[in-house]
């Protein structure tokens, strides 16, 4: 069953400049796993060498953190919509 | 009620807050009560100090060390062409001081550091964050952690902005929901990758409104959400923030007390694009030009995009660095090649990927096309 996953502007480069990319998974890892089997080069931005999520990289589902739910293994369903959401730090210069 | 008076003067002055309830008389007289502090004077303090003077809040602070340049005024809208060459914190008092002389603007020239931090935020009330890099975004959060000031927080990145209200009493903090920073390299910065001129005024805006309610004790805080704007869709979204009670400056075990080294929290960890410097690999302007007078056989490749090739280029080879990957058979290993972009960031990446790929012939311009423009040839449009 495919589901959302919002793809933020710094890592639209390695999505074909894609801002939204479907992909099969009925848990939030699944998800990621399938996105980064889509595009090989997330996988390194996304998660470390030991096969975890970066710690600067957060991962809502719908509007909700997934640190505060299940993590990887919060379920989803095609309804659901997740979203990589960067740190970004421009403002002055 | 806050203890001061507003003069016959600015009861007209401020006329249009005095008639509503949620603001009236005592809200007025709370915002010349308060201090805030903005942290840089440029794309996001233009409209957070316009925006708060015209508000009357009694006493603002300035802390930048930056001159005005030609390419902030595509969005610094404190500032004006004439102020080109002057620091940025004179034309903000004047324009501050002009639009409302009931304030007094403090100016702070410094870099803020972690020796500074604690003592200039203990001397206000709100401390607004709008600087443009992790180790001083990441400074600012601790140091309001560690003062008990909350920390309105605004940031933007091409046509995406967020803003939200962090160290609050009882609310998360920054690194509640970043506990670290991106490798350097991985997110380009606004000089790299450009940003919407109205995109700081819309985020800017919003955080002097989170300011004013903070200070007048009104509405709903942005405190526990975190605000998305999409400047190309004109879309806002919201997400749920929680304090994280594991967080290492604001949670039950704090490991983080006083304020640390953040240039080497957000510098020294060794990501994957994080390259020691071998100059073998790197050619300055001057040899460069040296080299192309002798008439030498170089192959320019440019790493940047193809927007930036059309305002000034050095007749290179363009090959954007993300499809350097899927494009290097275009490239010759045997040939000797520069590899140049705006400053030096992006070629840099570009030339570590292409020696993992084979090439050994292969140098970095240190500087970028920037320095050529500076120091070569002073004809070239610099952006």
């Amino acid at each position: 069953m495919p589901v959302q996953i919002l793809i933020p502007t710094p890592l639209r480069q390695f999505t074909n400049n894609l801002e939204s990319v479907a992909v099969e998974g009925s848990s939030v890892g699944e998800a990621m796993k399938n996105l980064c089997v889509k595009y090989a080069p997330l996988q390194k931005h996304l998660y470390s060498d030991d096969g975890k999520l970066r710690n600067f990289v957060n991962v809502y589902i719908n509007d909700e953190d997934i640190r505060y739910l299940q993590k990887e293994a919060t379920p989803i369903s095609a309804k659901d919509v997740l979203s990589i959401i960067p740190s970004i730090a421009g403002g002055v210069h | 009620m806050a203890n001061v008076e507003l003069s016959g003067e600015e009861i007209r002055r401020y006329g249009r807050h005095l008639i509503m309830p949620e603001v009236g008389m005592d809200g007025q007289k709370k915002l010349k009560a308060a201090s805030v502090l903005l942290i840089g004077a440029g794309g996001l303090g233009s409209p957070l100090g316009l925006y708060l003077a015209a508000a009357g809040v009694g006493r603002i602070g300035i802390v930048d060390f930056d001159v005005v340049d030609y390419s902030n005024l595509q969005r610094q809208i404190l500032h004006s062409t004439k102020d080109v060459g002057r620091p940025k914190l004179a034309s903000a008092k004047e324009r501050l001081e002009g639009i409302n002389p009931f304030v007094k603007v403090e100016t702070h020239e410094m870099h803020l550091t972690s020796e500074n931090a604690l003592g200039l935020f203990s001397g206000y009330d709100i401390i607004v964050d709008g600087t443009d890099n992790f180790p001083t975004r990441y400074l600012v959060n601790d140091a309001c952690v560690l003062t008990g000031k909350p920390n309105v927080y605004g940031s933007i990145f091409r046509f995406e902005g967020q803003v939200s209200v962090f160290a609050t009493k009882d609310g998360p903090c920054y690194r509640c929901l970043y506990p670290e920073p991106p490798p350097p390299g991985l997110v380009p910065s606004c000089a790299e990758g450009g940003v919407l001129g109205i995109l700081p005024g819309v985020i800017g805006t919003l955080q002097a409104n989170e300011t004013v309610k903070l200070i007048i004790g009104k509405g709903e805080s942005l405190a526990g959400r975190l605000l998305l704007f999409d400047a190309l869709k004109t879309k806002f979204r919201e997400l749920k923030l929680r304090k994280n009670p594991d967080c290492p400056v604001c949670g039950n075990h704090r490991t983080i007390t006083t304020l640390i080294d953040y240039e080497a929290f957000c510098g020294v960890q060794k990501g994957w694009d994080s390259f020691t410097r071998e100059e073998q690999y790197e050619i300055t302007v001057g040899e460069l030009k040296k080299r192309l007078d002798n008439k030498d056989d170089l192959f320019i490749l440019d790493v940047r995009e193809p927007q930036e090739y059309q305002i000034c280029n050095l007749h290179g080879y363009l090959i954007p660095l993300r499809d350097l990957p899927k494009r290097i058979n275009e490239l010759d290993t045997a040939k000797e090649i520069v590899v140049h972009c705006k400053v030096g960031g992006r070629s840099r990446q570009a030339v570590e990927f292409m020696k993992q790929s084979g090439f050994r012939k292969v140098k970095n311009l240190v500087g970028g096309i920037d320095e050529w423009a500076e120091v070569i040839d002073p004809a070239m449009p610099r952006y």
